[in-house]
């Protein structure tokens, strides 16, 4: 128990670490704004990394995030600019569209028995095509809907605020966490994770699991996609390139095992976190460049899994000590 | 094992037919395709443009296989492109000599595989995760290099790689034939390729067969480098510039496709350099076949999402044994397992 836990300890020991370092070098870092504008900033990519939390914690991976985010912006910013659609009806089109998307990877994956990084990669590949294919030009959202959306906030104290779009990351991890340790679901994603073939012998439904992870990863990836649209009033099929990298190593820093099996949403957020900091930081510091950005999120991700196999190998020694005595 | 070279033949065929229908569809859609001629001593044409663009996905899918031969995945490919030419061209800039500047760039390449190789090898990290340190880190790293900027260059010397030819063939084919030649004599010609495919099907039976798997999987991750680095040299020399964002974005998915479309499976083992070389060119005309069709090339990734399903469900149903009478096979295996 206290090792499974350890590398959350870690995460939010370095956040905690990372965060009073900038706030001792920019005392302004520590302000409701900064606070408010790290969950505005980061509402999409923590949206999405819930999903790839479930994802990994089944031991699988989804690479199709990014592609996914920019389908649905493209597809808002035409069905809503160049058709008329009211936005609440786009969302329902795009989250549908996102979720029967995942579905289908998830029984490919299921069903063909093939590895899931190389199903995504056709997702992946698919999705972005799918933008080019719509519109290859970045087209504005111009739409009440849109501005109501955006000017909803609660002013916090010191000029912060905390956003519509904030606050839907937090209600996305705060239903994650629940299903994650309150439901059937997720005590599934957990079994499946940490060991397939004793789960199926258990009676964990495995093939409806799989698919159901994968329609939530398409769900939220098309949700954390309509954040990124109100977020920048706009829909580009080059945007949010990479994002998936970005939502794996927020997972990884947040102390998932990648194996499977072992890991927390809570983590995911303080690796969003995290990473954010680490943006604030260069923005703050403004002679750095955005690239360091880059470089000190690899540096995480391996200390974080350089740790995760020591970890791993002391277990495994304490437990081969005990069970051949 | 047996009748090898018929039977080599019909597992070629599907990548066979496929190469040359899309090429027969190339030709449908442009009279001019196959004609290829000589001009200032070198062949052009769009035969000879599918070979000199496929080059440094050849080059890639070369190394790629024998990692994905060894059951494992180099995602960080691109990334290290990115930091050879990176390096490559800001080393130019500053005056280094040509040879110094070439040697640089591929040491560069042979130790960022190698540290993909020690997480794999000794760390025993899942190859995905190992190599997407270096995804992550090494487009930062690259432009830690050119300062953000695009570096371009002007060096003879250097440029000669990506757009000179000798004997009226370009200079990338010429690399990429060569590199091939090599690595499948030198495979194929020792032990080395059936160590590497022992290594795929079961690592802890072969090392306790005796085989040092440890530092067979070092240097099958320090080749796949070294091929990342060269194929970045000649993408830096095409352009006379090095890109650090954009320099082989998504080739580490081309050279993994590649090799999936040359038929190695991504669970390691029997494994044909030759087929991903192929693989790739497939690739490399289905590129050039949208272009001159007048297609925009965004249809590209559709397509290319689309070959992976229909390989995806054609290998699942062989390996699954062609339904019919093999499903008393398949339940014994089943049974076996």
């Amino acid at each position: 128990m206290s090792t499974r836990l350890l590398p959350f300890y870690a995460t939010l020991l370095i956040c905690a670490l990372a965060y009073a370092a900038c706030v001792f070098q920019f005392p302004a870092m520590l302000s409701f704004r900064v606070a408010g504008n790290l969950l505005t900033d980061n509402a999409f990519l923590g949206i999405a990394a819930v999903g790839m939390t479930f994802v990994i914690l089944s031991g699988g991976i989804d690479l199709s995030v990014g592609s996914v985010i920019a389908f649905t912006g493209v597809l808002l910013a035409v069905l809503i600019t160049h058709y008329g659609v009211h936005p609440l009806i786009a969302f329902a089109i795009a989250l549908s569209i996102t979720t029967v998307f995942g579905a289908s990877m998830g029984a490919i994956i299921h069903y063909l028995e093939v590895p899931a990084f190389i199903v995504t990669l056709a997702g992946m590949f698919l999705a972005r095509g799918m933008c080019f294919v719509m519109t290859t030009d970045s087209i504005p959202i111009d739409h009440q809907f849109y501005t109501a959306l955006q000017g909803l906030f609660y002013r916090l104290p010191g000029g912060g605020r905390l956003t519509f779009i904030g606050c839907l990351m937090i209600i996305v991890f705060v239903a994650g966490i629940l299903m994650a340790h309150f439901s059937k679901f997720g005590s599934y994603i957990y079994a499946v994770g940490g060991n397939r073939t004793s789960a199926e012998l258990m009676g964990v439904p495995v093939a409806r699991t799989t698919i159901g992870i994968y329609a939530m990863s398409g769900f939220l990836s098309g949700l954390a996609g309509i954040v990124f649209s109100l977020y920048t009033s706009a829909g580009y099929s080059l945007a949010a390139v990479g994002v998936e990298l970005d939502t794996i190593a927020a997972v990884v820093i947040g102390g998932t095992l990648l194996t499977g099996g072992v890991g927390y949403v809570a983590g995911t957020f303080i690796g969003v976190i995290i990473q954010g900091i680490i943006q604030t930081y260069i923005v703050f510091d403004g002679t750095l460049s955005s690239w360091w950005t880059k470089i000190v999120v690899g540096v995480l991700l391996f200390s974080f899994i350089a740790m995760q196999r020591i970890l791993v190998f002391l277990s495994s020694k304490r437990t081969t000590a005990i069970g051949g005595g | 094992m047996n009748r090898l070279s018929k039977a080599a033949l019909t597992k070629a065929a599907p990548q066979l037919l496929s190469l040359a229908l899309i090429l027969f569809l190339n030709y449908l859609a442009f009279p001019g395709f196959f004609e290829i001629r000589l001009q200032d001593g070198r062949l052009f044409g769009s035969l000879i443009d599918v070979l000199n663009r496929g080059a440094p996905v050849i080059i890639l899918a070369i190394g790629m296989t024998t990692v994905i031969a060894s059951r494992g995945v180099d995602l960080s490919v691109g990334a290290v492109m990115a930091v050879s030419g990176a390096l490559a061209a800001t080393m130019t800039v500053a005056g280094y000599p040509v040879p110094v500047v070439i040697l640089a760039a591929l040491g560069t390449g042979l130790l960022c595989g190698l540290w993909n190789g020690i997480l794999v090898a000794y760390f025993d990290l899942q190859p995905i995760v190992a190599t997407l340190i270096l995804m992550v880190a090494g487009r930062g790293i690259a432009q830690l290099i050119t300062e953000g900027s695009i570096v371009t260059f002007n060096e003879p010397g250097l440029i000669f790689f990506g757009t000179g030819s000798f004997a009226g063939i370009p200079m990338p084919i010429l690399i990429a034939a060569f590199l091939l030649f090599v690595a499948i004599t030198v495979v194929r010609r020792t032990a080395l390729g059936l160590l590497i495919e022992s290594i795929g099907i079961n690592r802890s039976a072969s090392s306790y067969a005796g085989l040092n798997s440890k530092l067979l999987l070092l240097v099958i991750y320090s080749f796949c480098g070294f091929c990342a680095a060269l194929a970045g040299i000649i993408i830096a020399a095409d352009i006379r510039g090095a890109d650090a964002n954009n320099a082989g974005l998504w080739l580490e998915l081309d050279a993994i496709l590649a090799v999936v479309i040359g038929g190695t499976s991504l669970f390691g083992g029997r494994f044909s350099i030759l087929m991903s070389a192929l693989g790739a060119i497939i690739i490399q005309a289905m590129n050039t076949g949208i272009l001159l069709s007048g297609f925009p090339p965004e249809y590209n990734l559709i397509l290319k999402a689309l070959v992976i399903i229909v390989i995806l469900l054609a290998q699942s149903f062989s390996s699954l044994g062609g339904w019919a009478f093999l499903k008393a096979e398949f339940r014994s295996k089943g049974a076996k397992r």
